[in-house]
This record gives C-alpha cells, structure tokens and sequence, in this order.
C-alpha cells in the first residue's frame, strides 16, 4: 500500500466520520463544526489530486466565508438543541433504505463507468494553477462576469431579506 | 496513485449522507448545511473527472459551484432569518403554512 492510498483512506475516513457526526449531533453548533471537519478534509483530498487551487479556494470560501456565515446566523438566532418531533411515516420507514438504495446506485454507475474513465493517459499536469487562470479568463470568461452579477443580486437579497424593517 | 473510482464512490457516499441528513434533520439551519455536504460531494465528482479526463475544465466548473453555493448561503440564511422572526422556532414541522 503506498503513501497516497494511505493519505487518500485517512482522510476519506475523516469525511465520512464528519459527515455522519454531522447526523448525529443534536447541537447545530456542532454539526456545523463537522461540517467543516468535512470540508477542510475534502481540501486534503483536492490536494492529493493536484488541483491547489481548488484546495485553496475550497479552505477559504467553504471553511472560511460560508461557514463563518453559517456560524454566525446559528449565534444570531440562539439556536439550541433540535427538537425530536415524531417523524413522517413515509421518511421513518422509507428513508434510510431509500438513501443507502441511492447510494448504492450512484457508486455502482461509476464503478461501472471506470473503464471509460481511465482511458485517458495520465500525464503530469504543469503549473495547473496557470492553466486553470487561461481556461477561466478566456473560455469562460462570461459565465464568470455573469457569476459576479448573481453575487450582486445574491448580496442585495440577502440585505432585503435580513435588514430590520419598521422606519422607512 | 489512487485509482478514480475511489473518490467516485467517496462522492457518492458523501452525497447519501447528505440526503440522509436532509430527510432527518428537523432544524432547519441543519437542512440547510446538509445541501452544502451535497454540493460538496458533486465539486468531489467533479475534480476527480477533472483529474481522470486530464482536462482542466471540471476544476473550473467547481469554481462555480462554490460561487453558486455562497450566493445560496447569504440569500438562503437571510430567509431563515425571516422565518424565525416570523415564526420564533427553528423547527421545519411548524413551517407549515402551505401543507394541506
């Protein structure tokens, strides 16, 4: 078994475990703090795939803006732990065979998909950083002006949403 | 080298846990963290395809998933601050105004 298997089960270990603390903890506070357990490992694993970028921005964006915010609403709101409330018939009985069934499916269809997969040659990509910097500013350059205007749109909902009415 | 279809499962493990969570988690800022695991799951598709494919674009379209998931995460928290205002919990079962 050589390193990057290793590194690779470690921390797909530290993913699944998080994602399941996730489930299980009642607190919101805690499952969000799973939550970034999870995402700071999936850094780990773009990291091992050679794509330092993605890792970079996955740390700063995901664990950093977006968890903060979520963080930050749980204080806000004082949120405590969830309350148990019996659930419907059809998620008691079905859920969970539903979901493993779904999982199953999804594993099974790429695992099926490899051979397509692993056509390609392996060659050691140079600078993928670089690389990545020419794809996003000239093959997608529009998509990514237009991602900026759905900030600003996602921006001035949120201030419409949260603002305090009363005086205007 | 870890072959692909490791990660491939991996994100398709992690995407069930998501669906798990979203059917039985009843707070709804909980709900909400479970459509980010999601999204993290399908970006964990995507640069392994990235990665197999030799092909760049795969990481480009994780950039955007990101952009897409933080646009969601300010407007959506903004909603779950109007809900609870109006509604002093965070339980989904009392959000109920459109149920038969």
């Amino acid at each position: 078994m050589n390193a990057p298997l290793i590194i690779f089960f470690v921390l797909a270990a530290m993913c699944v475990i998080g994602a399941i603390s996730l489930i299980l903890q009642r607190h919101p506070i805690h499952s969000a703090l799973s939550l970034i357990v999870v995402m700071v490992a999936l850094a780990g694993l773009y990291l091992l795939m050679g794509a330092e970028f993605v890792a970079a921005v996955q740390i700063i964006v995901y664990g950093g803006a977006i968890m903060v915010l979520f963080v930050f609403v749980i204080m806000l709101l004082n949120a405590g732990l969830e309350e148990r409330t019996n659930f419907s018939k059809l998620a008691g009985f079905a859920g969970v065979p539903l979901a493993v069934a779904l999982t199953g499916l999804l594993a099974a269809a790429v695992a099926r998909s490899q051979d397509t997969v692993q056509a390609a040659t392996q060659t050691g990509a140079t600078a993928p950083t670089k690389a990545l910097a020419n794809l996003l500013f000239q093959d997608f350059v529009y998509p990514f002006e237009l991602t900026s205007f759905l900030i600003l749109v996602a921006i001035l909902g949120a201030i419409v949403l949260a603002a305090p009415r009363g005086e205007s | 080298m870890v072959p692909t279809h490791y990660y491939l499962i991996l994100s398709a493990i992690l995407f069930g846990l998501g669906v798990v969570a979203f059917v039985f988690k009843r707070n709804i800022i909980t709900i909400f963290m479970s459509i980010e695991l999601m999204l993290n799951a399908v970006n964990l598709a995507f640069v392994a395809f990235s990665q197999a494919l030799n092909k760049l674009d795969g990481q480009v379209f994780v950039l955007f998933v990101i952009v897409v998931a933080a646009a969601e995460a300010a407007v959506g928290l903004g909603i779950i601050i109007m809900t609870v205002r109006n509604r002093q919990t965070l339980n989904v079962e009392s959000v109920n105004l459109l149920k038969l």
